[in-house]
């Protein structure tokens, strides 16, 4: 398409708006003071306000459209960017490691209820068979620890395919509280499993490849220290865009337009020869997957894992952020779930409200913007093609 | 003079209601058969029946020398039965050009290694599409071309119906089912849709049609013959002219003087 550059959007829109969310989260992360934070915040939405009032999110939005894969690496970068701005504070790394591996389950949960419109309320469930099959594995087998995210997620896909009749015997709401009863069950199983440290949870060890320990800080030369959430920062921004790639090319694809048609009118796809029970199977074995691969990580992460990190509650919180940044859009995604985790560690003041804020978030959301922070666009195959 | 479609005792049950009543009926290969009748007298259930989203109770459904009684929605499409329907069924948030290719679901490649990874042979598929799509519309309403990649919720009935008939018309079936197609439409508009429908006919002359309709306007000018329904039985057959004058039709839909 090499005659039809000219007409293109243009790149820089999408690198400032990159430019100055990197600024944002660099400040909002590195300041304390409870008072300088609700500024930053005040500052943040009432900036966001403006710039939409300007007309100022449309380019950003069409430079985001057509250059996607160059903004992508861009994102990633600024991501980079951001982590190496507090290469040695542990508590900030932490969440920008919490943001990147919810992101990636966030992700999984868009392949299922996104695209082919299966409710799932079990999402912390799998995230937790993730981290327990990692628990399990890198304290009783010699499977190497780079390994185990991937047999987390198959796993977490294997049990959760257990609940593929109900789901596909069902419809809508009811095939939603399947996945209730499964959470629930699930919590009691482990509650009452002592081979799986029963209430009290497990701990886990940290990821090792060939030797070299995640959980040690990174020495460089003699002055420079990095924490060793720099590793498992590495490891999620390579899970993220291997999971933000597949989820695009999904939706970006025969597959992600039979989920939709599916999604949309079960009868007229059935009618243009649609299988939707295995298109519903694939979107949640796949969805399932991705969640089970980021809680095994997680669960590494963290070094430790209980029944009770695993919630229903956590689960709702999983499909709210898919709700606040917008069904469907594996930006939206990300961006909601840095939102959701940043803001309430961040604002230490409202530590014990932070589901009211969510509750609120949520409300206000669907009130004056029920498609989401950034609304699904429609598919495009391949962004930047013309006829 | 061959049948493509042929139902013997077709017979399908609601409760007590007996929506197909031993209904024999044969469709003959190039022919426009219009299918009418009162509300309720089992036009639909008939599409219903033969596209496989209700089992019929007892009969045979034959279609082009298979047997597809009781088959899945799936198993009749990809036989060469393509249908619209009477509440049309699109996909509203999704594009025209996506509407339309659900509809070549038998020809797409759905393996997900093809669709993730070979996206360069996916690419190539999706140019072709792309241009069949492109062709239909053309065919039908040039001014949609441009808006091929636009939402379908914003466009008006009229266009609805034949990006509808487009999606059941790219897999080249051999039988198109027309469920209502002028449903919720002015007269002017109809008379627009028939054009087209007519036209896609003179296009290619092998495509067997069936169509159910309340405007007999619409019957008396598009079908080769038409067949009439009262309570799931067949009542008349013949060219319109013949059945409208028929006294068992009129007394159908006028009731007994």
């Amino acid at each position: 398409m090499q005659p039809q550059r000219a007409t293109r959007a243009s790149l820089v829109p999408g690198l400032g708006a990159i430019a100055a969310v990197t600024a944002y989260l660099i400040a909002l992360l590195a300041v304390e003071k409870q008072p300088i934070i609700i500024g930053l915040l005040g500052a943040g939405i009432a900036g966001t306000f403006a710039a939409a009032w300007l007309g100022m999110l449309r380019p950003v939005g069409r430079s985001f459209a057509e250059c996607e894969d160059a903004l992508g690496g861009y994102a990633v970068l600024a991501a980079c960017v951001v982590a190496a701005a507090f290469y040695d504070n542990h508590f900030v790394l932490l969440l920008v490691v919490t943001v990147l591996l919810y992101s990636v389950a966030t992700l999984g949960l868009n392949i299922q209820f996104g695209y082919a419109g299966v409710l799932n309320f079990a999402g912390a469930s799998f995230f937790g068979i993730g981290a327990y099959t990692a628990a399990v594995l890198n304290s009783h087998t010699a499977i190497p620890p780079l390994l185990v995210p991937l047999i987390g997620g198959l796993l977490a896909a294997l049990i959760g395919s257990s609940l593929l009749f109900p789901v596909l015997r069902t419809r809508g709401h009811y095939a939603a509280v399947v996945t209730i009863a499964f959470a629930l069950l699930l919590r009691t199983f482990l509650e009452v499993n002592d081979v799986l440290g029963g209430p009290q949870g497990m701990q886990v060890k940290g990821m090792q490849i060939l030797g070299w320990s995640f959980n040690d800080n990174i020495e460089i030369g003699k002055h420079l220290e990095l924490s060793f959430y720099m590793n498992y920062f590495i490891v999620s921004l390579l899970l993220l865009v291997g999971a933000f790639v597949l989820v695009r090319r999904l939706e970006r694809s025969w597959v992600g337009l039979n989920l939709d048609a599916l999604r949309l009118d079960e009868t007229a796809a059935s009618c243009f020869g649609l299988d939707i029970a295995r298109w519903k199977i694939t979107a949640f074995l796949l969805g399932n997957f991705l969640i089970g691969i980021a809680g095994a990580l997680f669960g590494m992460v963290g070094g430790f894992v209980a029944p009770n990190n695993y919630t229903f509650a956590d689960s709702l919180i999983l499909v709210s952020i898919l709700l606040l940044g917008g069904v469907g859009n594996p930006w939206g995604s990300v961006a909601a779930t840095a939102i959701v985790v940043i803001i309430p560690e961040k604002l230490q003041t409202i530590q014990e409200y932070r589901f009211l804020l969510y509750a609120l978030i949520v409300i206000a959301v669907l009130l004056f913007r029920p498609e989401g922070l950034l609304p699904r666009p429609v598919r495009q195959y391949f962004p930047g093609w013309r006829p | 003079m061959t049948a493509l479609l042929q139902t013997s005792a077709l017979t399908r049950a609601f409760g007590g209601v007996v929506a197909l009543d031993r209904l024999d009926l044969v469709v003959t290969r190039n022919e426009i058969l219009g299918l009418i009748g009162p509300n309720g007298s089992g036009k639909t259930t008939f599409f219903n029946v033969v596209t496989g989203i209700y089992r019929p109770d007892s009969g045979e459904v034959v279609f082009d020398g298979m047997d597809i009684t009781g088959a899945s929605p799936q198993a009749v499409y990809r036989a060469g039965i393509s249908r619209t329907f009477q509440r049309s069924r699109l996909s509203l948030p999704l594009s025209i050009f996506d509407n339309i290719v659900i509809g070549n679901h038998k020809r797409l490649n759905h393996g997900l290694w093809f669709n993730l990874v070979r996206r360069a042979d996916l690419k190539r598929q999706f140019e072709a599409n792309y241009l069949a799509a492109r062709e239909l519309v053309e065919a039908f309403e040039p001014e949609l071309v441009g808006r091929i990649f636009e939402p379908v919720a914003g466009l008006p009935m009229i266009d609805r119906r034949r990006i509808e008939i487009c999606r059941a018309l790219i897999s080249e079936p051999k039988l198109l089912l027309l469920d209502e197609p002028s449903a919720g439409m002015t007269h002017d508009e109809t008379a627009e849709l028939m054009d087209d429908i007519l036209q896609v006919r003179d296009r290619d002359k092998t495509l067997t049609i069936v169509i159910v309709e309340h405007e007999m306007g619409v019957i008396e000018r598009i079908t080769d013959r038409c067949v009439v329904l009262n309570f799931g039985r067949k009542i008349a057959e013949g060219p319109y002219r013949q059945v409208a004058a028929d006294a068992l039709v009129q007394e159908a839909y006028l009731g007994v003087a």
